[in-house]
Parts: C-alpha cells; structure tokens; sequence
C-alpha cells in the first residue's frame, strides 16, 4: 500500500527564481527502505521537506501537484500533525538540537505530544539505547562532538515512533564505524518496526545493500526510480556522476572486459561471492 | 612546515583530547587525518592555526612556535575551513563573503575582484556570487567557505570533513582541486571519514585513536590492515573488503583502487585459461 504518493510536484521556493522540484511523481509503498540520491542542489532535500509539511507551510513558495502522505493531503495539515507520522533528521545537526542536556532534547517532541511521563520515560531510554547514547544522557548537546550530535539527533526522531522516516544524510559527521552502526539501526526499525525509511545518501557504499527501493534525482527531476540493482547498473546513473558503489562499479568493468558475472552487486559480501563462483569456475 | 612536538591538550571541561602526539608535516604534502568520532582529529588540526594552543609540548608553523604570533598572523599562512560551514558564513553575498577576509588583511580593491573572480570560477560558484550563502544547498555553502579561505592564498590548507554534503562529481572536482593545489606546493590537511575519498586521493595518512596517533603512512598499506583500521574505528574500502573475501585464492589483499581491482582480477582470468 502506497505511503506517500505525489504527481506532478513542483516546487519553487519564494523569492527564488528556480523551481527546486519540477514534476515529481512517485509511489512510495508502506514499509519500504527507499535512498534518495543525485547530485548536490538536485532536490532531494526539497523534496523531502514537502513530505512532512515544512513545505508549504514553512517554506511558503509556490506548490502545485499532488501531494499525499501516510494517508493525508499535506497542504491541509500543519506541521505538527505531520511531524507524527513523518519524522525528519536534518542534514545538520545543530539546526534540531537546543535544549541543555540529551535526555531533554530527545523528550521534548513526546512532551509537546502530550505524551504520559512514564511512556516518555521508556521511549527515551529506548531511542537513546538503540542509538548507543545512554552515557551522554546528562550532556549538552552543544559540547558533543559531530557524530555524537547527529546520534542525538536520530534519538529524537526515533523516540516519535513516526510510520515514516527521513534521514538526511543521517552519516555524514560519523565515522565509518559510527556510520555502519547508524544504518543498521536504521534497518532494524525498517525490518522489525516496519518504519518506512527514505534514506538522502551521496555515500552509497556502506548504505545500498538495506534498500530495496533507489530513487535518483538530477536538476529537480527524477530520472531513475527503481530496484537498486537496476538502477546502479544504468547507465545513467554513471553519466549523472551518482557515486555508485565501488563493488557495483567493479563489476560493471569486468562485464565491460568480457567477465560474465551471476548478477550485479550492491555490497561488498556480494561482490564477493558473486567473484568467487566465477572464479572457481 | 608543521612541527608538532609532543603535544597534550585538555579543554577546560577536564577532556583530554591530545595525549602526546608527534607530528612532522613537509612543505607541500598532502595528508589525511582519520579515526573515530572524538579521537582528536580536529582539536589536532585547531593546534596548526592557533585556534587552540597545546597544553603541553610545542606546534611550529613555518619555523614560528603558535604562542609566539597572533591568529590574525597565523591565519594569513594556514586557512581553516571548518566542518561545519555555518560557522563560518554571515555575508549577504556570496561575493561579500569571499572579499572579507581579503579586506581584512588589507588587499587592494582590484586585487580583491580578481581574487574574487578567480575562486569563485575554481569551485563553480560564479553564477551564485550575488546570492545569499544561505539560499545554497549546504554542498555549495561548504564551497563557499573553501573559495573564502583560497582567495587570501594561504600556504597551509586545512579541510576539516571537505566532503560532507558533495556529490561524487563534487567529490572528483575537489581531488582534482587538491592535487592542483599541491601541484603549486601548497600544504594540504584533510580531516575525513570518507574512506573511499581516501582511497581516492592516496595522501599520507595519519590516524587517531583516543588522543594519540596509530598509523602514519601510506594511505594503501594503512587501510588495507584491518587491524589497524579496527582500531581506528575504520571500515576498509568495498574494494578492500572484496579482496580480504578473496585472499585464499591467491589474491593480493592490499588493493584499494577500482581500476586497479579490475587490472588484478582480468589478469587472474587470463591466468587461469591459459593453465586449462
């Protein structure tokens, strides 16, 4: 069943002279892990803003199409009814984070919700464990460092419990480490919780093997929309400079060169595989 | 260029960031500083402009201990963009943001719109230079920052997370742009947790875990062993990851690069046909 569904979305921001998003139609199924991806100012950021109300009621502008999300039309629901069911982590941290300590930050949405104490209680302490954050509890969010922050960040959304998720490049500030852990926790609310996930991702190498669903946007278009293996192994997706991942890539050049591979490889445990059976053949 | 000498570091909330670390940086080089998330990377890098001073141990700039000269001073020969980059933009244009700190130091006007002309060309920002830095995507507001520290011509830059919020083209610009600005002998640090970026570029790599320095070296023989890497907090290259999966065939377990992955494996097929 369709989550989010939009044709024909077009957005200009005000005061601006470009549109952002130009005819946008895509079908977003319930449960879904989607990464959105394409060059840098393509729209994706736009886009999502769109899913949880910021666009048109935050950023005013001009909006024209059609627009439905987890069931709603989003231009006649304000801000606050979407935040329950679309959770977005920001690109950067510090524009979600203000009070003085986590456990605060990560409370304050529920509080706002009206939520009972004792359910805030065992929601924080949840989205803080499952992000790996209990001992930063009692800090400031603004001493933390970048990784730590962007941590914090998720625990906020995460402690919403929204149907639908949006991370915006949730990694960028981790390290590599940091950032596996971040993705798979990411794929256990989407595989356990059934938490639609929409993943803004340039770094496709350590994120493409949890999505079942790639959308790629270039100049506010969307040009590829599909399975990750077919949309990694088009073409086009190499001539728009989508950095596609390495195993992918690997494999698309020895296919070039006349090696006839089982399939095509989002990971690197694929690739793998995928090698060793030729290999061994 | 950089001397680092035995440096500890305590911020005044009693962390200890820095606990003796050596460092040489040559004129000219080109180096990546990696590891985990509060090992020490950027309280590192802040010793080299002045922004903090050690607690202990001493840092050289260009011959000069960072106590004995102003930031102001030492700003002019090491330019900082920061991780994040509204921490740095304020201006109303991307142009005004790019001519302050050129003015600041006290550059002529002509030169100033020269300058002006020139960064912004190098990262592509022409068309925005009467833009708002805040109507950019933050991938283009982190250009903006880079062009406002190229512009005064520094002889040390330092990137901290340069490649945050790029594209792959982006990314491939940039490289190209760090080689170029190697290639005129300037000095380059990267702060970074884009391993495949690393791979890319194969600086000299130095990394960090809890305050002290592991590994520093080449970039290829560092990442590829995995016990270091662990260490670091360091997930290996997909590539890497593919030949340690393969390493009982007979393979070689130190590839980081794409094209030469294909070279190794094409070469392996031949191989084995003609034994058949």
């Amino acid at each position: 069943m369709a989550i989010i569904e939009t044709k024909g979305l077009t957005y200009t921001y005000p005061g601006g002279t470009k549109t952002s998003i130009r005819d946008v139609s895509l079908t977003i199924e319930r449960g879904e892990f989607v990464i959105l991806t394409g060059p840098s100012g393509c729209g994706k950021t736009t886009l999502c803003r769109c899913f949880n109300g910021l666009i048109p009621h935050f950023y005013v502008g001009q909006l024209d199409g059609e627009l439905s999300v987890a069931g709603l039309k989003v231009t006649e629901h304000p801000i606050y009814e979407m935040a329950q069911r679309v959770g977005l982590v920001f690109q950067n941290p510090e524009n979600q984070l203000f009070a003085l300590s986590v456990e605060k930050d990560v409370a304050f949405g529920l509080e706002n919700l009206g939520v009972p104490r004792d359910d805030i209680r065992k929601r924080v302490d949840w989205a803080l464990q499952t992000t790996g954050i209990e001992e930063l509890r009692e800090r400031a969010p603004h001493e933390l460092s970048g990784g730590q922050q962007q941590r914090v960040a998720i625990a906020c959304v995460l402690a919403m419990q929204p149907g639908i998720m949006i991370f915006d490049e949730p990694t960028s500030f981790l390290d590599p480490l940091g950032a596996k852990k971040i993705f798979e926790v990411i794929n256990e609310l989407n595989k356990k919780l059934g938490v639609t996930v929409i993943l803004v991702e340039h770094r496709l190498d350590l994120a493409s093997r949890y999505a079942d669903h790639v959308i790629i946007m270039d100049n506010g278009k969307i040009v590829l929309n599909g399975k990750p293996k077919e949309v990694f192994n088009s073409e086009t997706a190499r001539l728009i400079g989508v950095g596609i991942p390495k195993a992918t890539r690997l494999c698309q050049m020895l296919q070039e060169n006349g090696v006839r591979l089982g399939g095509v490889p989002t990971s690197s445990d694929e690739a793998t595989q995928l090698l060793r059976e030729v290999l061994k053949a | 260029m950089i001397e680092v000498r035995d440096v500890y570091f305590t911020y005044p909330t009693g962390v200890e960031a820095l606990k003796g670390v050596s460092l040489s940086i040559r004129n000219g080089e080109f180096v990546a500083i990696m590891g985990q998330n509060g090992a020490g990377k950027t309280t590192l890098v802040k010793q080299f402009n002045g922004l903090l001073k050690p607690t202990k141990g001493a840092v050289l700039v260009d011959g000069v201990n960072t106590r004995d000269i102003s930031i102001a001073q030492l700003a002019r020969k090491v330019g900082f963009v920061f991780q994040n980059p509204d921490h740095q933009l304020f201006s109303e244009t991307v142009e005004e943001e790019v001519a302050f700190a050129l003015r600041n130091f006290g550059f002529r006007q002509a030169t100033i719109e020269r300058r002006i002309t020139w960064a912004l060309n190098l990262l592509g920002l022409t068309e925005y230079r009467k833009t708002s830095p805040f109507m950019l995507s933050g991938g283009e507001r982190k250009r903006v920052a880079l062009a406002s520290v190229l512009a005064w011509n520094p002889k040390v830059v330092i990137l901290d997370e340069p490649t945050i919020g790029q594209d792959y083209q982006q990314k491939e610009t940039l490289r190209q742009f760090i080689v170029q600005l190697n290639a005129q002998g300037k000095t380059v640090v990267i702060v970074t947790h884009d391993v495949e970026f690393v791979a890319e570029c194969n600086p000299r790599l130095v990394l960090m875990a809890q305050g002290q320095i592991v590994a520093d070296g080449d970039t290829k023989r560092i990442l590829t062993n995995p016990d270091v890497a662990l260490r670091a907090s360091i997930v290996p290259p997909q590539i890497t990851q593919i030949f340690h999966g393969l390493a009982d065939l007979g393979l070689p377990t130190d590839v980081i690069d794409v094209s030469e992955a294909k070279k190794i494996l094409i070469e392996y097929f031949e191989e084995e046909r003609g034994k058949r």
